[in-house]
């Protein structure tokens, strides 16, 4: 199987007054196509950092990001806004929903920028809201849902655009533990159903533990990469 | 990029923030309705003029002389057309026998004919076609209502006592603001001499109005006429001439205006920017969702640019109605300056011209923060960081958009002034003016940061920190509100030091009433009136008219023709009237030379002194030689000495006095001052003489003041009606950006609560913060209309200017009650929250 993700050498740098701060140390990993993987670490790591580059949301200081074979450093802004809407989903500890827009338009933003017909994308954003299972609540404002609510309708929204990869920044770190749990499921659920590949930032072992692969940060570097079959660890 | 999309995600973000985008809306509505209002108002005037073009003059041509006319005038004037109307018009003492009253007023005696355009009209509407058959007067409404005088009632001009025929309502080509300076009163030009006003000392001007038969050439004869003006000296005017003066006069007004108005446009645009500021800085977590999922850079700006578009539209269209409502109240503001009767019409130009204005505005001001939308990292959606969205923006993006504005307002003050240079002094000064309100508010922000004293209590500290920290104040306010109050009180303080520089009443040692034209013959009689009512004459000085014959022994005429001269042309022409006397009075000083005061030789040139005002006027210099021709007689006189004139002091002043033992036996007339104790005994001897010498005028100080009060008011009026769109753009844009800090304020205040903060605790650090604000900004306001109003009076009115301290305490608090009264009402409701409901809620 290929490659959905390949990280080489990639650091990140900032500048903090006159010193110079490595968040990200020259880590390289690939990640195949259909596979989930947990980055682990404590606050501070690095490991948010990573999912950022990984996902072009930042621009890496060195090294390279290559995502469904597209090597994100030298596109503008604008272009890798272009991939992460063709190919990238995203779940947010914070749930990042527009307040302004209820949940079906919310669910929908991904597929209204490309310019899909409003009907066709309106019939799919229900879908995934009732499999989330807010179909009752699809013109409810994110004021008007709970935390775990909120997380449902951002989970609709990152698979609306049918994602070959979906981001999750510790999709449960806001949540209770009930709530939290079923949030993960409802992720493993539509990643095993759509066949999307899953990067996870979480600092709780036991979600990581679902994953096929677990890598784990430390001081902006690789500490242990561990998948679950054959388990190799490197230093 | 998917427009439908961008379009319905600003329709949908606009939601649930309607309500606050109406407030900066406001903004663009008034400045837009300030906009309308004059430019329509404008339109109309300029149709009205047209329209009205032959009554403006009510003949085709006008000719004025300050004397007869010269046969040879007469003759050519016959031979243009039959059709003519003569008029001798005058300034005299009328009395009302029915009310006792005496008033100086300005007299037309008429012939039949005038106006040959329009009609005067009077009331009853007929009394200005019979009155002069009937030999009667028509009196200026105003005097009459104000006298409680009616047609049926009588007028006495000079020795002849007029019944009164009619009230005049409207003359053609005058305005109401004319009988401002002294009431309208018509007489017939027949048996005119009868009043006896026609004497010598009289400022009499010969007027003769005619109408050009079918054909006429008005060029070839203004042509004519220019040509007989060089040695024949009168004055003329036809229609094209007087539209074109009116239309000048009507458009400079309209002009000034204009820009007073475009102010509050710009203020308004000023609100916008710094309202979308406060709005795109909640908005950067969306912002960073969308370009998280894929749009654009240029989708997320387009998206708040069509938000500000349209909130522009909307608020420039509702504008233009407001505007076109207060287009109809303007002529009651102005038509008593205009000579014009104002016809109302929608003027869809303006309209258009407004809805423009309002949206190029709008989008041009809310540019500055939507430029930093593109700069919005999706990265942020990861990491909630505090951005500073002014730095977000490259130092060449801001030079561009800073160069875009001012092109616009130079462009837009350009078409309004029809003057480039005008345009740029404009816009600089307007630029200096908000770069001084933008530093001092940084001033501000840094000196409260640094400067608040760690021993002050809690709620100073707190409420004077208020004025740096992250979403103040200070600078929206400083700005908006300081620039609006700059205007106002700019125009104020200008109408004050006019008013200052003739308001002599409350110094007792200054004379307070002025009799002019006594008769040589009335003279002891007026005195022993004065002297028998126990008031003391300050001043009796005799008057002699007279005129050049020649300068430096060239006489007048060949000085006129030569047109490189460098004297002035009145200056050689005009009518002198000179005293003598033996020494130099109170009002004026020795420049240069000797003041001789008296001379037994006439066979030697006169020495006389000249008033230095006039010295280039006349292009003399001390020792040059003059001749006089003193009604027919020539008497020669060189420059002896130079005075400077305190020109401003209700007393006769004059260009030439003469020493004395030359000037007595000329035909003289004598002027009078006197300083009565009180309003009544000053009408009480105006009465007494004006019906003793009905040829005598009285000038009444403190009637010059209310006059010029009067008349200065309604100018300032109109200017203030305007004015007052700026202060009303910069309390909305106030009450905008109190509206958007309105969460934080109230989630700060229930967090001290929390905490343990009492209400009236809370209370006061509101109030500190926003009486400072109030202070600060009315003081710079203020200061910098000082300023203003200093180099006015420096540069244009030639006065030393000392602000009046009263009228700025007055503003301060007024203002200072204004922006406290809206910053407490932002906060209504604050101690009925429960804090649960604030803490959990994100949108208040």
């Amino acid at each position: 199987m290929s490659n959905i993700l390949q990280v080489n050498n990639l650091t990140r740098e900032f500048k903090s007054g006159s010193k110079i701060l490595t968040v990200v140390n020259d880590i390289s990993f690939g990640i195949e196509e259909g596979t989930s993987c947990a980055i682990v670490g404590p606050s501070g790591s690095g490991k948010t950092t990573l999912l950022g580059l990984c996902a072009g949301l930042d621009r890496p200081s060195s090294g390279e990001v290559i995502l469904q074979n597209i090597k994100l450093n030298p596109l503008s802004e604008d272009e890798r806004a272009s991939v992460r809407n063709k190919h990238v989903g995203f779940v947010f500890q914070t749930f990042q929903l527009v307040p302004t827009l209820t949940a079906l338009e919310n669910v929908m933003v991904p597929l209204e920028l490309r310019g899909e017909a409003t009907k066709d994308v309106r019939k799919r954003a229900v879908q995934l809201l009732e499999e989330v299972g807010l179909g009752d609540r699809t013109h409810h404002y994110p004021t008007q849902l709970s935390g775990g609510e909120q997380q449902r309708v951002a989970i609709a929204r990152a698979f609306i655009n049918e994602p070959k990869i979906l981001f999750a920044d510790e999709p449960t770190g806001n949540l209770d533990t009930e709530t939290g749990d079923h949030v993960e499921e409802l992720i493993f659920d539509l990643n095993q159903k759509e066949h999307t590949t899953l990067i996870l930032v979480t600092h709780d072992l036991e979600l990581a533990e679902k994953c096929d692969r677990i890598i784990k940060i430390k001081n902006g570097l690789v500490d242990s990469d561990i998948t679950k079959e054959k388990a190799s660890v490197t230093k | 990029m998917s427009w439908s999309w961008v379009f319905k995600m600003a329709w949908r973000d606009s939601r649930s923030n309607r309500r606050k985008l109406f407030l900066y809306m406001a903004a663009i509505i008034v400045g837009v309705a300030a906009q309308v209002a004059i430019t329509s108002f404008r339109e109309n005037l300029n149709k009205s003029i047209s329209d009205q073009s032959k009554e403006l003059l009510g003949a085709d041509l006008e000719v004025e002389r300050n004397a007869p006319f010269q046969p040879e005038l007469l003759a050519y004037l016959d031979s243009i057309s039959s059709e003519q109307s003569k008029m001798l018009a005058f300034s005299s003492m009328v009395l009302f026998p029915e009310t006792g009253t005496t008033r100086l007023s300005q007299i037309s005696a008429m012939e039949d004919g005038f106006p040959f355009y329009g009609h005067i009209q009077t009331n009853p509407a007929e009394a200005s076609d019979t009155y002069l058959d009937e030999f009667g007067a028509l009196v200026d409404e105003a005097i009459l209502l104000q006298l409680g005088l009616s047609p049926g009632d009588s007028v006495k001009v000079g020795y002849v006592t007029y019944p009164i025929i009619g009230a005049i309502q409207d003359i053609p080509g005058q305005s109401m603001a004319t009988s401002v300076f002294g009431p309208r009163v018509l007489i017939p030009l027949k048996d005119v001499e009868n009043t006896g006003l026609l004497e010598r000392g009289s400022r009499l001007e010969h007027k003769l109005y005619l109408t050009y038969p079918e054909g006429t050439e008005p060029k070839v004869i203004e042509e004519r006429l220019d040509a007989m003006n060089d040695s024949l000296d009168f004055r003329f005017d036809d229609i094209a001439e007087r539209q074109q003066e009116v239309g000048e006069a009507v458009s400079n007004l309209a002009s000034f205006l204009n820009l007073i108005g475009f102010i509050a446009l710009l203020l308004g645009g000023i609100g916008i920017a710094s309202s979308i500021f406060v709005y795109i800085r909640q908005k950067i977590a969306t912002v960073a969702v969308l370009r998280c999922v894929g749009a654009s850079s240029r989708q997320a700006m387009a998206i708040y640019l069509i938000q500000a578009g349209s909130m522009g539209f909307i608020g420039a269209a509702l504008g233009a109605l407001l505007g076109a409502l207060v287009q109809l109240y303007l002529p009651v503001l102005v038509q008593d300056f205009i000579p014009v009767d104002i016809e109302l019409f929608i003027s869809w130009t303006s309209i258009f011209t407004g809805l423009f204005t309002g949206v190029l505005i709008s989008i041009v001001f809310a540019l500055f923060p939507l430029m930093a939308i593109r700069k919005i990292s999706p990265l942020f959606t990861l990491r909630s960081a505090e951005v500073n969205l002014s730095k977000l923006m490259s130092l060449l993006t801001r030079v561009i958009l800073y160069g875009v504005i001012t092109l616009a307002v130079t462009g837009y003050a350009w078409i309004m002034l029809g003057e480039l240079i005008a345009a740029i002094i404009f816009t600089f000064g307007l630029g200096v003016c908000l770069l001084l309100l933008a530093g001092f508010s940084v001033l501000v922000m840094k000196g409260a940061r640094k400067f608040i004293p760690i021993g002050w209590s809690y709620e100073w500290r707190q409420g004077l920190s208020n004025l740096y920290r992250p979403n103040n104040q200070t600078s929206t306010l400083l700005l908006t509100f300081g620039l609006g109050v700059t205007l106002i009180s700019s125009l104020y303080l200008s109408q004050d030091m006019l008013l200052s520089t003739i308001d002599f009443e409350g110094q007792d040692d200054l004379p307070n009433l002025a009799l002019f034209d006594i008769q040589y013959d009335q003279n002891d009689g007026v005195n022993k009136i004065i002297r028998d009512n126990g008031l003391e004459i300050i001043q009796n000085v005799p008057i002699v008219t007279m005129r050049i014959q020649s300068v430096k022994n060239i006489s007048v005429d060949k000085i006129l023709q030569d047109t490189s001269r460098a004297a002035r042309r009145w200056a050689l022409t005009r009518e002198y009237r000179s005293t003598y006397r033996d020494s130099l009075v109170d009002t004026e000083t020795l420049e240069e030379g000797e003041f001789i005061g008296s001379v037994s030789d006439l066979s030697v040139p006169v020495p006389i002194s000249m008033s230095s005002d006039l010295l280039e006027d006349l292009n003399v210099a001390l020792g040059d030689t003059i001749v006089w021709d003193i009604q027919g007689i020539p008497i020669s006189s060189y420059i002896s000495s130079t005075r400077t004139v305190n020109w401003q002091t209700p007393q006769p002043n004059f260009f030439v006095v003469f020493p004395t033992g030359v000037l007595e036996p000329a035909p003289q007339f004598f002027a009078t001052t006197l300083n009565t104790p009180s309003k009544e005994s000053s009408l009480d001897i105006q009465q007494q003489i004006v019906q003793a010498y009905p040829n005598v005028s009285a000038i009444d100080v403190g009637q010059i003041i209310n006059t010029v009060r009067e008349f200065l008011g309604r100018i300032t009026f109109v200017i203030q009606f305007i004015g007052l769109f700026s202060i009303i753009t910069g309390l909305i844009v106030l009450a905008g950006s109190a509206t958007t800090s309105r969460y934080q304020r109230i989630r700060e205040a229930v967090l001290l609560r929390t905490l343990g903060a009492k209400q009236r605790q809370v209370v006061r650090i509101q109030v500190i913060e926003y009486v400072f604000l109030g202070i600060l900004a009315s003081l710079i306001g203020l200061t910098l209309s000082v300023g203003t109003s200093v180099l006015l009076g420096k540069f244009y009115f030639e006065i030393d200017f000392t602000p009046g301290f009263t009228i700025l305490a007055t503003e301060v608090v007024l203002l200072v009650l204004l922006v406290l009264t809206i910053g407490l009402l932002n906060t209504r409701g604050i101690h009925k929250k429960p804090p649960l409901e604030v803490l959990r809620a994100e949108n208040i």
